[in-house]
């Protein structure tokens, strides 16, 4: 049996795990203040965070927070680990940040480190090399999560050698910032707690609307 | 040369995003790569710009990068002998 063991989402300048919100900060700050103050509280020590793009510390920083306190990447075989993200602006904010450097003809200074972030996967990218997670891995397109999309082409995953799965939506466009990850996994034959949810539509959608938000 | 050191370790830890390391912290004789700061090939190519940006100093040949960014104080001394300091 597929279950959603655990899982995160951040947006309005908050972080919640499992449901529960474990860290807000002002929410006047700037998508990439309030990035910085996450780190911070995650407690987590990887210098490479402070070089990625902002979807990607979003999409680091998610992950790490539903990862938290669980046995997923120990448990699970992760050569058989599936990352499956999604969002609707691919990678525009750091596509403007590009445009932006070159807009200039006078002051044209495009800068490598940009660059390499102008592609939404480079996220899925960024938790396989932290993590070592050499499984299969898949970026989608589409206006709004769509747990459907999600949830059947994971299932599909898991029909084949995957054995879990780290899935989940992270956009960033402007000041509009919003990821939700969660992690499934076969639990078959192994006695995990009731709070866990079968991988199926119905659950993403309970567990995606499940935060209530403080401000 | 120290005051030209002293201002290259604050444009690399802004150029390359060293949040995390202080300027005390880079020693102008250790490696930039590998065991030094730990830098990468895009922070390699992040250097070259960084050159141009703030000094006007083209490298024709990237290969040449790897003499010039052995240490702060090889890139000083380059920067130093192409009368840009």
């Amino acid at each position: 049996m597929k279950e959603i063991i655990s899982y995160a989402h951040i947006k309005h300048n908050q972080v919640s795990v499992n449901g529960e919100v474990v860290f807000q900060s002002n929410s006047s700050l700037t998508l990439i203040e309030f990035l910085s103050e996450a780190y911070k509280n995650l407690g987590a020590s990887y210098p490479k965070f402070h070089k990625m793009d902002a979807q990607c510390k979003l999409g680091f920083l998610c992950a790490e927070f539903a990862l938290k306190g669980t046995n997923f990447l120990t448990e699970n075989n992760l050569s058989k680990t599936a990352i499956v993200l999604s969002n609707c602006a691919s990678s525009l904010e750091t596509d403007r940040v590009h445009q932006h450097s070159i807009d200039d003809k006078s002051n044209y200074f495009p800068s490598p480190a940009v660059f390499v972030y102008t592609l939404p996967n480079i996220t899925i990218g960024e938790l396989a090399i932290k993590h070592k997670i050499t499984g299969e891995n898949a970026f989608f397109v589409s206006e709004q999560l769509d747990a459907d999309l999600l949830v059947n082409y994971t299932e599909t995953l898991f029909q084949g050698n995957t054995k879990a799965a780290i899935v989940g939506w992270v956009e960033v466009d402007g000041a509009n910032f919003e990821a939700f990850i969660f992690l499934t996994e076969n639990t078959e034959n192994i006695n995990k707690s009731s709070i866990f949810k079968p991988l199926n539509k119905t659950s993403v959608i309970t567990i995606y609307n499940q935060t209530i938000w403080t401000h | 040369m120290d005051a030209l050191i002293e201002k290259l370790k604050g444009q690399i830890i802004e150029q390359l995003n060293l949040a995390e390391v202080k300027p005390e912290e880079i020693k102008p004789d250790s490696p930039l790569f590998g065991e030094g700061l730990g830098l990468d090939s895009i922070d390699a190519l992040e250097l070259i710009v960084l050159l141009e940006k703030h000094y006007g100093i083209k490298i024709q040949d990237p290969k040449d990068g790897k003499t010039i960014f052995q240490s702060l104080r090889t890139m000083a001394e380059y920067i130093k002998s192409q009368g840009k300091s």
